[in-house]
Parts: C-alpha cells; structure tokens; sequence
C-alpha cells in the first residue's frame, strides 16, 4: 500500500485575485508525494513551482481544490496550521539570507522554541539537527552565523528547519548561487538526509545533470500545470518537449540523442557520464581496434 | 592591439596590518584587449571579485598597478573617466534597476552624464537592440523575467558607452533560459560591439563562449588560456574542485580508457562529430 504524505487535488491559485495585475499560477495541479521519496520539482522560472510547494505547508491557501498532509485536508476546520509546517518543513531560496540570531545554536533553536519545545527539548533538537547536516556542534555553536562560508551558513539555515524534525523536507533551488564546492557539500547533505536518515524530501532544481543524479522521481512543471511525472529516465526522454519549455536534458542525454540522429543509435536512455562511458568505450575501443587492422593490411 | 585594462603585478590586501588579514590578490597579471571575451572562473574566496572591483578603480592595489585605457586607478583626478570608460554589472538584477520603465532605466546613466535628449533617445534604442530587448521600452521591470532584467541592467550599461564592461556572475540567479540568453548578449558585447568584456563566474560550463579563461585561486591566477586550453587539464580542474562539461568528462573518461578520440571537446556537438568520425568509417563498410 502506498504511503502519501503530501496529497495536492485539482489546485488552482491566482496571484492578485480579482485585481488587473491577477495572474493564474496554478491550473488545476494534482501532485502525491510518497513517504521516504526524493522527488525533484523542475520547470523554467514562472512555471509555478515555487507558488505550489508553498501549497504543501499552508503558506498559500487554494483558490480551489485540496491540500492533504498525512491524510488530513489541511483547510479543513480545526487543523492547526503551526502543526502543518512542522510537519512540512519548508527551506526557501537563498535561506542564509533569513539567518539572523548572534550565534549558529540560537538561529537553529529559534524555530523549535517557537513551538513551545521545552529548553531541553530544544538543545537536543539542535544538536541533532547540526549532527545531521555534518556541523560541528562544540566548534560552532557559539561562532555567528555570518561568519561562516557559504555552504556552511546554508546548512545552518537547513538545520534550523530540521531541528522542527519535520517529515518532509521541501528545499527551493538549495544550491542557487553557490559555488561548485558549495554545491557539492549541500547535495551531498541531501541526499545523506534522505538515504541514512530516511527524510522524504522535495527539492525545486534547475540543474537537469544533478536531478538526473539524485533524485528518484521528476515533477516537471509548465504554465502552471504538472506536464510530466516519472522517473528521470522517463522524464528525459522527451527531450523535445523538454527544450521548447525551456529545460532541456542532461548533456549526455542531448548527446546520445545527437548521435543516434547521426545513425550511431547506441543507447538509449543514457543520463549520466558514467552510464555514457558504459555504452560508448567498447564501441569506440572496437572501431580503434578495426582501424589498426586496416593499416597493417 | 592595445588592451582597455592591464593589471600589472597586483597585489591586494583586505584589513592589512589588521586582525582580519586577508591577500586575496598575489601577483595578478592580466591584459583585456578591445573585442576580447575574458571569463575568469573560481570559487567564492578566489580572488575573482576582487580582481573585478580593480577594473574600475572600487579598489586600488595594495601592491602594482591597474591601467584603464593608460589611466592608472591610482589618479583620483581620472577617477570620473575611469568609471565612465569601465562598467560594471552584478549579480541581482533586482538591485540594478531603477525606474518604473525599462527605457527610462535604461537612460538614467546617459541622463546622468549630461548627454542631450535626442541623443539619449538614440543610445536607449540602440543598446536595448544590442541586449534584444527592443519591444520592452514601456515595460514595467519588476513584469519582466530575471534573464531580461539582467539583459536591461546590461543595456543600462552599454547606453553610457563603455570601453570595457565588466560582469559579476550575471546569470547566477537565473533560471538555464534567462542564462542563455545573457550568455549569448556577453559573447554579442565583444564580438559585435568590440567592447573588452570581462565575465567573472563560478561555472566551467559559461567559459565555453570566451576567447579566453582564467581560472583563479587563492589570489593567484591558476591556469590561464583559451577554453580548449584549459578545459584539456582535466586534472588541475578537478583538484580545483571546478565543475567541467558533462561532454568534456566523457571525453577525457573515454580517452583515458583507450577511446581514439582526436580532441577535448568544448560541446555537445563536437563531441558527435568526432565520434560520428570515428565510427562513421566502421559504420559504413559494414
């Protein structure tokens, strides 16, 4: 039996209702997510990616349609929405720009307090919430949030989320901006959260090569609408459709579709380097081999 | 031909003599001549943004010297000439921007210089036509996307005509499409307008357009040369922890391992061909 946490039916939302400036963001959405999954949300700037995983903690009401978190519409009459968020525990874009306590331990305890967590409650929290993202509790606890590098502010900024020990874990474009070392670290992080620590997360990503690595399933998103669901494998094969809106494929992907345009039909299905090397070295290795053979003959 | 900036030597030191001590530039030596497209890549820490705030004379050396068009940054008396002569463009369109139209923003510059009306007129048509935002003039910003808000901030910057224009990593806020289309206005600005253009980014990926790359880090220039150059150092890249082209590792995996492929690619598309080339031959007589 299937587990779903989040249960989004037939949403629609609109921006600025009933104003000249109403602008339709959703259009009749329809999203489950399954307890203990990675799932990437993707779609080009507007598609309404970030307007609907605000739907998923009640930080947007819906025009219309239902939002479900463990089987329960969170608008229905006596649902605590305090409880919905911290349950969904929800990391926006460039989340270090929201840090702003003296020290690392008090902007992570700041979250877990509010919620009336007692004050051993919430130190263990935040010890546990630094332990997962792989800070030093003693070495950093007292430092301030500013002075630490990007990456590392970053997962501050996430440890505070998670010190609510949230179920799931929704991150808006977590590595934007950074640089290729602070992507890394903060994917790394991910995906140790969901693989050891069993988090179901939901993260909104541009990059095309890092969910082909990560994540399990893909939710691609266009004009407010979900347009496409499955596997990156399955996803990426309608590179088409992908490029006119806007997103295109991992390089590799583009490139065995290239060649098999060419008639060098290989594989398909390819989605990393890795699984390119695997489908082209030993026909390339044969070609060499055979071309050697003509030079002597 | 003559270059539009030369860094000589330069040295730079944050707090110097301070508790916070930092050299953040160690012997930088670097020429950017008119038409020319320079990327410099590194990490955050590396010096890059740094090395940029010297082009237009937000810094001054600690140690050697920048020269702008001959003018050292020093001459506080050519300060106004300097910045006139070196535009800059940032990260966050949302902090360039403003007007509450895309052609009065795009005027504020030349209005601020003091150019006439109807040559204003003329330099916001043309600079919004360079960026490919013609169409746009009554446009409120905030309505636009962030590649075309990035691409205003640039127009702002060209209709002041700068000799040089120098962008901090203008596409690290945009989604891939807003980025292409910057990336293609960077190549245009050199290319077209032969403006020497300086294009500071984290990604390996974006250094493909330039004529030129250099790569920083910890104050120092660690690899310099054109992207074929570079990107055929594979090793030096990764010690540096840089992010390469899914196709330039494929090419340099498979030639480890044996594969007879003639060059580092920089694209998708050479990549095709040189295997098309490779196995084309096989394919046929079979």
């Amino acid at each position: 039996m299937s587990d779903t946490i989040i249960q989004v039916r037939n949403v629609y939302y609109t921006y600025m209702r009933g104003t000249p400036l109403a602008r339709q963001a959703l259009a009749g959405v329809n999203v489950s997510i399954e307890r203990g999954e990675l799932v990437a949300i993707i779609g080009r700037t507007g598609s309404g990616k970030s307007t609907l995983i605000q739907h998923f903690n009640g930080l947007l009401k819906p025009d219309s349609g239902t939002v479900a978190v463990g089987g329960r519409d969170i608008w229905r009459k006596g649902v605590v929405l305090r409880d919905i968020r911290r349950k969904v525990g929800l990391v926006f874009q460039y989340p270090e720009h929201q840090l702003f306590e003296e020290t690392v331990a008090a902007d992570i305890a700041f979250a877990p307090r509010n919620l009336g967590m007692s004050e051993t409650e919430v130190d263990e929290a935040v010890r546990e919430a630094m332990r997962v993202v792989d800070l030093d509790y003693d070495a950093l606890c007292d430092r301030s949030p500013f002075e630490l590098s990007g990456g590392q502010k970053r997962r501050v900024a996430i440890a505070g989320v998670l010190a609510m020990r949230p179920e799931v874990l929704v991150l808006d474009e977590p590595t934007a901006g950074m640089d290729p070392r602070g992507r890394e670290e903060v994917l790394a992080e991910i995906r140790q959260l969901h693989e050891t620590h069993g988090y179901t997360i939901v993260l909104v990503s541009h990059s095309m090569e890092d969910v082909a690595r990560f994540a399990e399933r893909l939710i691609v998103m266009d004009g407010g609408a979900v347009v496409m669901e499955g596997s990156p494998r399955e996803v990426f094969r309608n590179r088409d459709d992908l490029v006119r809106m806007g997103l295109g494929v991992p390089q590799v992907t583009g490139l065995m579709a290239e060649l098999a345009a060419r008639g060098l039909p290989y594989a398909e299905d390819v989605i990393t380097v890795e699984e390119a090397m695997h489908t082209l070295l030993p026909a390339l290795l044969r070609v060499s081999g055979r071309g050697e053979g003509e030079v002597g003959a | 031909m003559k270059p539009v900036i030369r860094v000589e030597n330069v040295s730079y030191t944050y707090d110097g003599g301070g508790p916070g001590e930092v050299d953040a530039l160690l012997d930088v030596s670097l020429e950017v001549a008119g038409g020319e497209l320079v990327a410099v890549i590194g990490h955050n820490g590396s010096g890059k943004s740094t090395l940029a705030k010297h082009m237009n004379a937000i810094f001054v050396p600690t140690r050697g010297d920048v020269y702008v068009l001959g003018m050292n940054t020093r001459d506080e008396s050519r300060l106004w000439d300097i910045r006139q002569t070196v535009g800059m463009v940032f990260q966050n369109p949302d902090n360039q921007i403003v007007a509450t139209t895309v052609e009065e923003d795009v005027a504020f510059g030349p209005e601020n210089l003091g150019v006439p009306p109807t040559e204003i007129r003329r330099r916001v048509d043309e600079a919004l036509s360079i960026v490919d935002m013609t169409g746009h003039e009554k446009s409120a910003p905030h309505m636009l996307s962030g590649g075309q808000k990035q691409r205003v901030a640039i127009a702002g910057v060209i209709a002041m005509r700068p000799r040089c224009i120098v962008l901090d990593e203008p596409t690290a806020m945009l989604d891939p499409v807003g980025r292409s289309e910057v990336l293609a206005t960077v190549r245009r600005l050199a290319t077209d307008e032969g403006i020497a253009v300086v294009h500071i980014t984290h990604f390996m990926n974006e250094a493909v357009l330039a004529d030129r790359v250099v790569v920083m880090e910890g104050g120092r220039i660690a690899l310099e040369g054109t992207p074929r150059e570079v990107f055929s150092q594979p090793a030096t890249l990764r010690r540096l922890d840089l992010d390469v082209p899914q196709v330039t590792e494929l090419a340099y995996e498979l030639r480890a391992a044996g594969a007879p492929l003639p060059r580092c690619p920089l694209t998708v598309a050479e990549l095709v061909d040189d295997i098309a080339a490779l196995v084309g031959k096989g394919a046929r007589q079979s």
